[in-house]
């Protein structure tokens, strides 16, 4: 969910686009983090740890904890709290270390 | 490898505040920034400051971030976004990743790190469930991107960023059920917590988080009440329905960086954990690497901002550029800082300052 009013800020959203996230289409608005437009989907499970297979969210949003990496684009452990989504982006969750191609 | 006179690394108030003031002396100043704009803790910050006038008191974070910003605009500053800085190496090398794409070499005369603090965390059972987060998590998600961050919250810390928070949240409409301190007293300014506890929120003083509840994510919290002695009362165990638990148990210093240039550090609990020691210019202990902000021990916004004028002012004054009036801007300075920090709230400030004093000489 997106706020629509608030007292004090003013949202300026960029362009609508939309993204997939493990082969659903998610809508979402440039200069939108793809963890912020996920979060605003309602996902809230990011991943899994590596050993427990735990489930993990988000827990800082500024690039600091790792807790959020995911596959983008092919990319295993991307940082998805720090980076932009693009209109077309593929995110995956990530199971395991991840494999560099 | 680029060259440059000045090297800033983080654009928060203090680093921008450095630069600033550097390029005022005429010093040729870099910024480096991890985010995709500048501003560090205070693009996230919708009330109006404390502080005293000459930090823009009673203005809200986000507009002072917006005064620097015309600020810089005037000077010989470039703002590099986008643009982590990775290490600094023993001569004086500076490495750094554009766009987790491209990598760069720095080569500067002197370093400026301000690279503020990171929130700490924890330890309780099922503390990495999702829906457990830092309080300045679900504040970059509401603040700075409008998204709706939870629906029903219990806020974990009384000081003034739990309290502040909580605030927040509400104003995004969003539900807190209470906030918890496992002190005794409220941490954080008195005004902010009537604020709160106007709009009916209970702040539960003595009280701390016993688990998280839920299986793929947070659907509850159990809360239960601490003797005197921080213990775990048998019995008070209350379990709270909240899809987000926020942990605003206070920031420690990200001095990494420091740490890899062999900066000497020291564990300062009143400044939030290891800092650098440093001079009364600001200087580090190994030469042309100064610290201002958070990162030198964790205050506030005014203070950083004070903080990053003075290691502006003796960075460029350890580049040859030195101002006719040096010594009046520097005593300025240092007299504003004392006011920041005069008086009972600024004790712990004043105290773990003094022991985090490095005497060149010695
Ligand atoms: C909820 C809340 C309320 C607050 N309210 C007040 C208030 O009312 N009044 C007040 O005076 N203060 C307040 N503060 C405190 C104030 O925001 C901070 O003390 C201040 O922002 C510290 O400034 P700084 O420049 O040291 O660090 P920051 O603002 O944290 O900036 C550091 C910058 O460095 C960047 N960085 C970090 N590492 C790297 C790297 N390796 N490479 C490149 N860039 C990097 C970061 O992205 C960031 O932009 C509040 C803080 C919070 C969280
Ligand atoms: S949530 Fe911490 S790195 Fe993304």
């Amino acid at each position: 969910m997106r706020i629509e009013n608030h007292p004090v800020l003013d949202f300026k959203r960029g362009k609508q686009i939309s993204f997939i996230f493990n082969g659903k289409a998610i809508d979402a608005f440039e200069g939108e983090t793809i963890q912020a437009a996920l979060h605003a989907a309602g996902v809230r499970v990011l991943g899994h740890s590596l050993t427990l297979h735990r489930p993990r969210g988000f827990y800082c949003a500024i690039g600091n904890c790792s807790s959020c990496m995911m596959v983008v684009d092919g990319v295993p452990n991307v940082r998805t709290c720090v980076t932009p989504v693009r209109e077309g982006m593929v995110v995956e969750l990530q199971e395991g270390k991840g494999i560099i191609e | 490898m680029i060259t440059c006179e000045l090297l800033v690394i983080g654009a928060g108030p203090a680093g921008l505040c450095s630069a600033i003031t550097a390029a005022k002396s005429g010093a040729s100043v870099v910024v480096l920034e991890r985010s995709p704009d500048i501003g560090g803790q205070l693009i996230k910050q919708t009330h109006m400051f404390f502080g005293s006038k000459e930090q823009h008191a009673s203005t809200r974070g986000v507009d002072i971030a917006e005064i620097l910003r015309e600020e810089i605009a005037r000077y010989d500053i470039k703002l590099m976004l986008d643009t982590t800085a990775l290490g600094i190496y023993e001569d004086g090398m500076v490495t750094a990743l554009y766009k987790e794409e491209e990598y760069m070499k720095f080569k500067p005369g002197a370093i400026i790190v301000a690279t503020g603090a990171c929130e700490r965390f924890l330890a309780f059972p099922n503390n990495d469930l999702p829906g457990v987060c830092g309080a300045g998590a679900v504040q970059t998600l509401m603040n700075v991107y409008g998204i709706m961050p939870a629906k029903d919250v219990v806020m974990l810390g009384a000081g003034n960023i739990g309290l502040i928070v909580s605030y927040q949240l509400m104003q995004a409409g969003v539900n807190v059920k209470c906030i918890l301190d496992a002190a005794p007293k409220i941490g954080g300014y008195l005004v902010h917590a009537s604020k709160v506890a106007r709009m009916g929120v209970p702040i539960k003083t003595s009280h701390t988080v016993k688990r998280a509840i839920g299986e793929d994510h947070l659907t509850a919290v159990e809360i239960v009440a601490l003797d005197d002695k921080f213990n775990q009362i048998p019995g008070t165990e209350e379990i709270i329905p909240a899809d987000t638990l926020c942990v605003s148990v206070g920031l420690t210093p990200l001095c990494e960086l420091l740490a890899m240039a062999g900066c000497k550090l020291s564990y300062i609990p009143q400044l939030g954990g290891m800092v650098p020691l440093k001079t009364g210019e600001y200087e580090t202990s190994v030469p042309n690497i100064f610290v201002a902000g958070d990162t030198s021990g964790v205050e506030e916004a005014s203070a950083a901002m004070v903080e990053g004028h003075i290691a502006g002012l003796c960075a460029a004054k350890r580049l040859g550029h030195i101002p006719e009036d040096f010594d009046a801007q520097y005593s300025s300075l240092n007299r504003q800082l004392m006011a920041l920090r005069s008086g009972p709230a600024g004790e712990h400030i004043r105290q773990g300052l003094a022991s985090a004093c490095l005497n060149k000489e010695a």
